[in-house]
C-alpha cells in the first residue's frame, strides 16, 4: 500500500496550492485528481487577481506559493486596479490564457520535490477511530496518509441549472463519489446551500470587435510574483460593450423561465456578482450594464463576457446576446448556467482549517463557502501547511488579521461564517493601510524563510531586496532637516519649526524622491524600486503607528488561547443563544471569541477568567 | 500596552476623588504634573501643576510598583479634592499624555486578572464583585441603547456607514460601474455628522448643569424687587431687602430645587450707571453673572428687558405685582403671587435641557465624541484637499467608527457591504 504524509484530494486552485505548501514544508505529498490535465483549470472567468484578491495572490507568492508565478506566466493583459489611488488599495489583476495557466501549473508541480500526482477518483476515507488515515480509490486501491486535505469544490449535492433543464453536477453524478459525500454527511457537519452563475461563452470570431471600445493593459505591467520581472506571453486587449433596453426587455419577458426566478434554486447567490436577471430586477432604473469581453486564450477564440451570468434557457440567452452592440451575429459556444451546491459551515473548522470531528482532515476552497480562485488557493496554502505540520509533528502555522489578508479571511470564515459565497474585499481588512500588495513580501517572506518553505531563489531575492530597502531607509531617516534647509533645497514645507527627515517628506503627496536630491545628495544612489517602496511606507507611516496600539491589543487577545476541549456547557453566566454560537465556532482564542456575533463584554470577561482558570488546572 | 486611567471613586462632588493610573508609564502621570515619584506605598502630598505652571490642585499621591499593585502594573493614585472641575481637568490632562487613554469598563480588573493578581481559584468566591461589574455594564449599555439616545446613536451609525460605504465602493469596485464622484454626498453626510456630534459634545454642558445645579440670574433695574423675589423663592431671608435702590451689591446665591431640577438662584445688583464705585463693581459682577448663567430672569415694571443681555429661553416677568388678582406674567415677592407661574416658566425652560442631556454625560463619552470628531474633521480635510486620498478618508472614517464603538457597540464590515450592495449594481 502507498503511504504519504499528506494527501490532497482535488487539483483545483485550493488543491494545487495545498499540495505545494505541504511538500515545501517537508511532507511527502500526493495530489489525487481525476485527470492530470485538470490541474490548474480555471473553471470560471479567465482572470486572476483584483482588489483584495490580488493581495491574496501576492501573499501566497510571498510564502513561495505557486499561484502568482503561474498567473504571471499566463498573463495576457496586466492591469493594476486603482492605479491612481493610494498603494494600499491598489490590486494587481491579469487576464489569463487558460491553457498557459494549466501548463505553468503542471510544470511547477512536476518540478516540486516530494510531490506526486496520482490520477484516480477518491471514493472513501480510511479511518482509524475518528481520525482519517487515508483514502480509498474507485479501483479499490487504498492510500495511507497521516493528513488529508479535501478540496473538492462544489461536489456536495451540486446541481446545474439552464432554464428548466436541471442536472447533477460535479462528481456527484456517479455513485462511487457519493460515498465520500455520505461519509461527510455522517459526520453531521452543518451545511449551507449557495449558488453561483456563469455567462454564456462566445465565439470571438463572430464578435464585431471594430465596433467596440477596447481596454488595454498597463504599459508598465505589475506582476503577481515578487520573482517575476518580465511579461512572458503576448499581450492582448479586452473589449467593452453594454446591455441596452432591448436586452432588458427580453430578459424581463422571460424571467419566469430563469432557474433563479422560476423557483428551482433556493441557495443564496453572491451580491457582488449578480446574474443579469438579478441586475435587471434589483436595479430596474438602470438602462444599461457594462460587459467586459475577456479572451480566454491567445490561440483560443472563446470569449468570456464578464457581467451577464445567467440561468435562462438557451434560446433566451441567444436572443439577448444578439441584442447587444457588437454581438449581433455572435455565436454561443457554451450556454451560461447556474450551479447550486452545499458547503460546509466553516465555523466548524479551526484556524488551521482542520475539522476537529475527524482528526487529520482539512478542508479548503469552495467547499468552505468561498468563491474565487485566489480565496481557494490561499486556504489551500493554510490547510496544506497545517496538514504537513500535523503529519510531521512540526509547529502549526497561523495567520493573523494584523499580518495578512490570509489571516483576515481565515478568521472571517471560522469566526463569522458565510451567508453568501465569500469573496475578499480590501474593506474586510481593518489594517488595510499596513497590509498592502506592495509589501506582502516584507510582511510574510521572513515567516516563510523561518518555516523553511521558501526556495533558495526566493531567499536570495528577498535578502537582496531587503538589503537595498534597509540601506535606502537608513539614508532617508538618517538626518532631520529644518524647514529652512528644506525650503532652500526647493521643497515647499511649512515654517513650523519641525525638523523632518527625507522619509517624512516622502509622505507629502507632491514630493518625489528626485525632489530631495538637492537636500541630500546620497539619496540619488537609492534604486528606483526601493525609493518607490520607501515612499509607499512613508505615505502611511503616521496612520500605521496609530494602528499599532490596536494591533497590540488584538495580539494580546489572540495570545490567550482557548483549548479546543473547553466546555461551554459548564458556564453559568452565558445566555443559551451565545452558548450555542460558541459551541459551534469553538473560538481558538479570546480575540476570536470577541468577534463572535452577539458577544458581550461581560460574557467575554467571564470567558477570560474561566480560560485562565482552566489553564492553571492543566499546569 | 497603553497606560490607562480613570476616576476610581464615585462620580460627582465628594470630599476626595481618587484617580487611578495603571500601566508601564504610570509614573509619567506624576511627572507630567511636575510631581516627584514618591517612595513606594508612602502617601505624599504634592501640588499638581499644569503645563503653564499654575497649580491645579494639591493631592495625596501614591505609587505602587508592579507587580505589587492591584493591577500588577505600576500604579499611581492621585487623591485630589473631589471637585468636578478638578477631576475633569486631571482626566483631560492625562488623556493628552502619549500612550495614555481612559480605561474601559472593568479594564483595571481585567488587567489584574491578566497579571494574575486576582487569585483565579477564588473566582467563584469573588462572583459578587464580578456580578456588580457586569450589572453596571448591562445598565450602561441599556441606557445607551434605549430610547431617544439610542436612536440618535443609531442615526449617526447609519450616516457613518453610508459615508464609509460610498467611499469603500469606489475603492473596492474601481473596475465596475460605481458613480465616480461620491464626494458630494459624503461631504454632506460628514458635515451633518460633525454638526450632530458637536451638539452632543455641547450637551455635556447640560449634563454638568444637572450635576451642579442650573445657574439662574435674577436681573433688573434697581429696586424692582429682585431680592424680595429671591427670598420668596428660597423661603427665607437670604438677601437684605430695603426700599432703597441699590441695596444689593454683591451676588447672593441660593440653592434650591424646582420640579426636581437643581438650580442656583443668583440675586444681583440692580442694573444702572452708577457713580458709586462699589455699586459699579456690583453691576459689573451682575453683568458677568448674567452672561455666565444658564438662564436669566428679567424683572421689570414694563415687561421690557435689555436686549443685549437677553438670550433665547430667558424669562421676562412683570415686577411688583403686589395688588391681588391683577398679575399676569408677573410676580410679587411680597405677596407670593405669581411665584408658581415663575417656577413653572423656569421648569419649562430647563426641563427640555435636562432631557436633552445626551449620552455624553460622562467624560469618557465626551472623549469618545471628541475623538470621533477629530477623525471626521480630518476626513473632511482630506476630502476637500486632494484627489485620490480616499484610502486615507476611509481610514479616518474607520477610526471615527472605532471611537463611537464606545457608545454604540460594533460597526461590522458586513453592514458596510450591505449598504454598498443595496446602493450600487456591482458585478461584472
Amino acid at each position: 500500500m502507498k503511504h504519504f504524509d499528506v494527501l490532497v484530494i482535488g487539483g483545483g486552485h485550493a488543491g494545487a496550492e495545498a499540495a505545494h505548501a505541504a511538500a515545501r514544508y517537508g511532507a511527502r505529498t500526493a495530489l489525487v485528481t481525476m485527470k492530470r490535465s485538470d490541474l490548474g483549470v480555471m473553471s470560471c472567468n479567465p482572470a486572476i487577481g483584483g482588489l483584495g484578491k490580488g493581495h491574496l495572490v501576492r501573499e501566497i507568492d510571498a510564502l513561495d506559493g505557486v499561484m502568482g508565478r503561474a498567473a504571471d506566466a499566463a498573463g495576457i493583459q496586466f492591469r493594476l486596479l486603482n492605479r491612481r489611488k493610494g498603494p494600499a488599495v491598489q490590486g494587481p489583476r491579469a487576464q489569463s490564457d487558460r491553457k498557459l495557466y494549466r501548463l505553468a501549473m503542471a510544470a511547477l508541480t512536476e518540478a516540486q520535490h516530494g510531490l506526486d500526482i496520482l490520477e484516480g477518483e477518491v471514493v472513501d476515507f480510511l479511518t482509524d477511530g475518528h481520525a482519517i488515515s487515508g483514502v480509498v480509490l474507485a479501483d479499490g486501491s487504498e492510500i495511507q496518509a497521516k493528513s488529508v486535505v479535501l478540496t473538492t469544490g462544489t461536489f456536495l449535492r451540486g446541481m446545474i441549472f439552464i432554464g428548466d433543464d436541471t442536472r447533477q453536477a460535479g462528481r456527484m453524478g456517479d455513485d462511487a463519489s457519493c460515498k465520500l459525500a455520505d461519509r461527510l454527511a455522517d459526520m453531521s457537519l452543518p451545511l449551507g446551500r449557495l449558488k453561483t452563475g456563469t455567462p454564456p461563452r462566445l465565439d470571438g470570431r463572430t464578435i464585431d470587435w471594430a465596433a467596440l471600445e477596447q481596454q488595454d493593459g498597463d504599459e508598465d505591467p505589475t506582476f503577481f510574483s515578487f520573482l517575476t520581472d518580465k511579461v512572458q506571453a503576448r499581450q492582448v486587449p479586452c473589449g467593452v460593450t453594454h446591455t441596452n433596453e432591448a436586452t432588458h426587455e427580453i430578459i424581463r419577458e422571460n424571467l419566469s423561465r430563469s432557474a433563479m426566478y422560476g423557483g428551482h434554486i433556493d441557495g443564496v447567490g453572491p451580491r457582488y456578482c449578480p446574474s443579469i436577471e438579478d441586475k435587471i430586477v434589483r436595479f430596474a432604473d438602470k438602462a444599461s450594464h457594462q460587459i467586459f469581453l475577456e479572451p480566454e486564450g491567445l490561440d483560443d477564440h472563446t470569449v468570456y463576457p464578464n457581467g451577464i451570468s445567467t440561468s435562462l434557457p438557451i434560446d433566451v440567452q441567444r436572443d439577448y446576446v444578439k441584442s447587444i452592440a457588437g454581438l449581433e451575429n455572435t455565436k454561443i459556444l457554451q450556454p451560461g448556467y447556474a450551479i447550486e451546491y452545499d458547503f460546509v459551515d466553516p465555523r466548524c473548522l479551526t484556524s488551521e482549517l482542520a475539522l476537529p470531528e475527524a482528526p487529520g482532515l482539512y478542508l479548503a476552497g469552495q467547499i468552505n463557502g468561498t468563491t474565487g480562485y485566489e480565496e481557494a488557493a490561499a486556504q489551500g496554502l493554510v490547510a496544506g501547511l497545517n496538514a504537513a505540520a500535523r503529519a510531521l509533528g512540526k509547529p502549526s502555522v497561523g495567520f493573523e488579521r494584523s499580518d495578512s489578508y490570509i489571516g483576515v479571511m481565515i478568521d472571517d470564515l471560522t469566526t463569522k461564517g458565510v451567508s453568501e459565497p465569500y469573496r475578499m474585499f480590501t474593506s474586510r481588512a481593518e489594517f488595510r493601510l499596513a497590509l498592502r500588495a506592495d509589501n506582502a513580501d516584507q510582511r510574510l517572506t521572513q515567516i516563510g524563510i523561518d518555516l523553511g518553505i521558501a526556495s533558495e531563489e526566493r531567499c536570495r531575492a528577498f535578502q537582496s531586496k531587503m538589503d537595498l530597502l534597509n540601506d535606502a531607509r537608513g539614508k532617508l531617516e538618517q538626518t532631520a532637516y529644518t524647514p529652512k534647509q528644506i525650503r532652500a533645497a526647493g521643497v515647499n514645507v511649512k515654517e513650523d519649526g519641525n525638523r523632518r527627515t527625507p522619509f517624512q517628506l516622502l509622505a507629502f503627496p507632491d514630493v518625489e524622491i528626485a525632489d530631495l536630491y538637492a537636500l541630500q545628495s546620497d539619496l540619488a544612489d537609492i534604486d528606483l524600486a526601493s525609493a518607490k517602496q520607501a515612499s509607499n511606507d512613508a505615505l502611511y507611516a503616521n496612520y500605521i503607528s496609530r494602528q499599532a496600539a490596536d494591533i497590540e491589543r488584538l495580539q494580546k487577545d489572540e495570545a490567550l488561547k482557548i483549548p479546543l476541549e473547553f466546555s461551554y456547557d459548564d458556564i453559568d453566566g452565558l445566555s443559551s443563544e451565545l452558548r450555542e454560537k460558541l459551541k459551534r465556532v469553538r473560538p481558538g482564542s479570546i480575540g476570536q471569541a470577541g468577534r463572535v456575533e452577539g458577544m458581550t463584554p461581560a460574557a467575554l470577561t467571564l470567558l477570560v477568567m474561566l480560560v485562565r482558570k482552566a489553564d492553571r488546572k492543566i499546569a | 500596552m497603553n497606560t490607562i486611567f480613570a476616576l476610581a471613586s464615585g462620580v460627582g462632588r465628594a470630599g476626595v476623588s481618587v484617580i487611578r493610573v495603571s500601566g508601564g508609564d504610570a509614573t509619567r502621570a506624576l511627572t507630567s504634573f511636575g510631581c516627584v515619584v514618591p517612595a513606594e506605598r508612602y502617601a505624599t502630598v504634592q501640588k499638581l501643576l499644569l503645563p503653564d505652571g499654575t497649580v491645579l490642585d494639591e493631592a495625596v499621591t501614591l505609587f505602587f510598583k508592579g507587580p505589587r499593585s492591584f493591577t500588577g502594573e505600576d500604579t499611581v493614585e492621585l487623591q485630589c479634592h473631589g471637585s468636578l472641575a478638578v477631576v475633569r481637568k486631571v482626566l483631560a490632562h492625562l488623556s493628552e499624555q502619549d500612550g495614555f487613554r481612559l480605561a474601559e469598563a472593568g479594564e483595571f480588573t481585567r488587567r489584574a486578572l491578566e497579571h494574575d493578581r486576582l487569585d483565579l481559584t477564588q473566582v467563584e468566591g469573588l462572583s459578587d464583585l464580578i456580578e456588580a461589574e457586569t450589572e453596571a455594564q448591562r445598565v450602561q449599555a441599556q441606557r445607551v441603547l434605549s430610547g431617544a439616545i439610542g436612536q440618535k446613536v443609531e442615526q449617526w451609525r447609519t450616516k457613518l456607514i453610508r459615508a464609509a460605504a460610498l467611499i469603500e465602493a469606489t475603492l473596492d469596485f474601481a473596475d465596475e460601474e460605481v458613480p465616480v464622484d461620491v464626494s458630494p454626498e459624503v461631504t454632506e453626510l460628514l458635515s451633518s455628522l460633525v454638526r450632530d456630534l458637536e451638539a452632543e459634545e455641547g450637551g455635556v454642558h447640560h449634563a454638568e448643569a444637572v450635576r451642579r445645579g442650573f445657574r439662574i440670574a435674577i436681573l433688573g433695574e434697581p429696586n424692582v424687587g429682585k431680592s424680595t423675589l429671591l427670598n420668596a423663592l428660597a423661603g427665607r431671608e437670604a438677601a437684605i431687602t430695603s426700599s432703597i435702590a441699590g441695596t444689593t451689591r454683591d451676588i447672593i446665591e441660593v440653592r434650591l430645587e424646582i420640579g426636581g431640577i437643581p438650580v442656583t438662584l443668583l440675586d444681583t445688583a440692580g442694573l444702572r450707571d452708577s457713580d458709586d464705585e462699589i455699586e459699579a463693581v456690583g453691576v459689573a459682577r451682575a453683568m458677568r453673572a448674567a452672561a455666565e448663567a444658564d438662564l436669566r430672569v428679567f424683572l421689570s415694571l414694563d415687561g421690557s428687558a435689555p436686549g443685549e443681555m437677553c438670550q433665547v429661553g430667558d424669562i421676562i416677568a412683570l415686577a411688583k405685582q403686589d395688588e391681588a388678582g391683577v398679575y399676569k406674567n408677573g410676580v410679587s415677592g411680597k405677596t407670593g403671587a405669581g411665584l408658581e407661574w415663575l417656577e413653572a416658566q423656569i421648569f419649562e425652560v430647563l426641563e427640555p435641557r435636562v432631557s436633552q442631556v445626551g449620552i455624553a454625560t460622562l467624560e469618557r463619552h465626551r472623549i469618545a465624541i471628541v475623538s470621533a470628531l477629530t477623525h471626521l474633521r480630518a476626513a473632511q480635510d482630506l476630502l476637500g484637499s486632494s484627489v485620490g486620498a480616499d484610502d486615507l478618508v476611509a481610514e479616518e472614517l474607520r477610526s471615527a467608527q472605532r471611537a463611537l464603538e464606545v457608545l454604540t457597540g460594533r460597526i461590522d464590515v458586513e453592514n458596510l457591504l450591505s449598504e454598498i450592495f443595496s446602493t450600487f449594481c456591482l458585478g461584472k
